[in-house]
């Protein structure tokens, strides 16, 4: 007898949620062209935008100003895109690879399973975003770190939302199969016009604006204008960002895991293509 | 039949799935003995597979109970999936991890102590020494089915479920899988259900079949019995007689689709 010790326990836990990080860090490193994109489109957006905002920064009155806040909504953007892609293309490795029966034969829990995606998801935004932002402090002298204590709150309400937002996504496309991949690329794109990335919630019609308010980003974008432009740290809006991520996480949570259950109804877990 | 036997490796009492108007499995109960080898045949579409994937909890039954190693497999699974393994040719191991790489993440799922030494022994056992390093992606079909087979292995399960561990393997390359399988299950004492279209393999591993047919089981037996009842000489002209209705057995009523095998594969 070998002696398997699969069942409970925090110590089996986290060596089961060890085992899923080890065969992702397995992946990302045996392929350099992976590594390179994780932080060659962050780095390309950042060149973009930044001399966007060294024009603008060459204009008189509100332009100025609001051109101040681009790099700072572009490299939050890119936590909230880079989080969710990162959470979703660790669980798409599994489809791929057609290993998801195996995992889900194995004593590995949906709950060890989804914790592994976000410290992926976590690994592949600091990979990406860190250099970027170090990038942006040395070619346009934007210093998003400047933002203090309230860019740990910033980065807490992205992540979490990029985790409740890939949730859903991987439950979907393990229901659906692979047909649903491309919700993994384009879901996350209904939150650029809608959490206001570049402009002020004040911008959109008067109907939109309470389906901006009801999205957790929305509340960093605009604390982070309300820091950068008015020089104003709102902990109002930070605390409204924690407290609707708490609900997007518990309804992420809610419909991963009645997909996963939908899957095993249907049969889905048996045919990961499309 | 007591669902939680732990006399039995595997109980399935009146197991039922229904795939929207298809019907996979239809009232399907049986018991597999510890350290038995049972042999689940069929044609495509007989249900094997949707059995199976019941079994190790990968489907939920419409209807009906399911026990493996005296657990509830609908209720309480992960209290067993450590206990048991799987492997099959068309469920392939990540491609681009290598041999060592993919058995080190499978061990640690399973909590393995004194990994590396139980990865050196299963390379040796299985001839895989010169292949450890290879990504998996790179092997061929006999040297996957090793690997797969070492993953299988792993964890050392008390119950190992096969899907047609041999097929596409040169004869040679079958026979030795077929031998380590043998020795396994003499050294383990482990149960092991074979889904299989090899019938010679199922005549020379099984101690008793369980022949299913449009979802419904149709016979079982030990294949020395079943050649006797059917007057047959092998257990192909048996598998045969019975896919042809040249068997005189009732023809399965009640269902309304047989043609699972696009959406279940088997």
């Amino acid at each position: 007898m070998i002696g398997a010790t699969g069942r409970g326990g925090p110590a089996a836990s986290a060596g089961r949620i060890g085992a899923m990080i080890l065969r992702y860090w397995y992946l990302l490193r045996s392929s350099w062209p992976r590594l390179l994109e994780l932080v060659y489109w962050p780095t390309v957006q950042m060149f973009m935008w930044g001399f966007l905002q060294s024009y603008l920064h060459q204009q008189e009155g509100m332009l100025a100003l609001a051109g101040g806040a681009l790099l700072g909504a572009v490299l939050l953007w890119d936590i909230l895109f880079r989080g969710q892609i990162g959470f979703s293309i660790s669980f798409l490795e599994e489809m791929w690879a057609q290993n998801l029966g195996h995992l889900m034969i194995s004593p590995l829990r949906a709950g060890e399973f989804i914790a592994a995606l976000m410290v992926m998801s976590l690994i592949r935004v600091i990979i990406g975003v860190v250099p970027v932002s170090v990038m942006a402090v040395y070619f346009f002298g934007f210093n998003i770190y400047g933002l203090g204590l309230a860019l740990v709150g910033f980065f807490v309400i992205l992540m979490v939302t990029s985790w409740a937002i890939g949730l859903l996504v991987c439950g979907l496309v393990l229901r659906q199969g692979l047909g649903a991949e491309s919700l993994v690329w384009s879901l996350i794109f209904l939150m650029l016009p809608l959490a206001c990335v570049y402009y002020p919630v004040t911008t959109l019609p008067h109907w939109l604006q309470y389906v901006a308010l009801a999205l957790p980003p929305t509340y960093v974008f605009e604390g982070m204008r309300a820091i950068l432009i008015d020089g104003v740290f709102r902990p109002d809006l930070l605390m409204t960002g924690l407290a609707l991520n708490l609900i997007y996480l518990a309804i992420g949570l809610a419909a991963f895991l009645a997909l996963l259950r939908s899957a095993r109804i249907h049969g889905s877990l048996l045919v990961s293509g499309e | 039949m007591d669902i939680s036997s732990a006399a039995a490796a595997v109980t399935a009492q009146d197991l039922y799935k229904r795939y929207r108007k298809v019907v996979a499995v239809d009232h399907v109960s049986f018991q597999i003995p510890r350290g038995a080898t049972v042999g689940l045949l069929g044609g495509n579409g007989a249900g094997k597979t949707t059995t199976i994937a019941m079994i190790m909890g990968l489907v939920l039954p419409t209807s009906g109970a399911i026990s493996v190693l005296g657990e509830d497999m609908i209720r309480h699974r992960q209290r067993v999936l450590h206990r048991m393994n799987f492997e099959s040719p068309y469920v392939n191991m990540p491609m681009r991890l290598t041999v060592r790489q993919n058995l080190t993440v499978y061990g640690r799922l399973y909590g393995l102590p004194e990994l590396s030494g139980r990865i050196a022994a299963l390379a040796g056992a299985l001839d895989l020494r010169e292949l450890l390093e290879r990504p998996c992606g790179r092997l061929s079909a006999g040297q996957k089915t090793r690997v797969s087979l070492a993953k299988a292995l792993l964890n050392d399960p008390e119950l190992l479920l096969l899907d047609e561990p041999t097929a596409s393997l040169d004869p040679d390359t079958a026979d030795w899988v077929r031998r380590h399988l043998e020795n396994f299950r003499r050294e383990r004492g482990a149960t092991i259900l074979l889904a299989s279209h090899n019938m010679p393999e199922v005549e020379r591993l099984c101690d008793s079949v369980i022949i299913m047919k449009r979802g419904r089981i149709v016979d079982e037996d030990s294949p020395a019995a079943l050649l006797r009842r059917y007057g047959r000489a092998t257990l192909e002209d048996v598998f045969l007689a019975v896919a042809r209705d040249e068997a005189g057995l009732p023809a399965p009523g009640g269902v309304s689709g047989a043609g699972t095998d696009a959406e279940m594969g088997g």
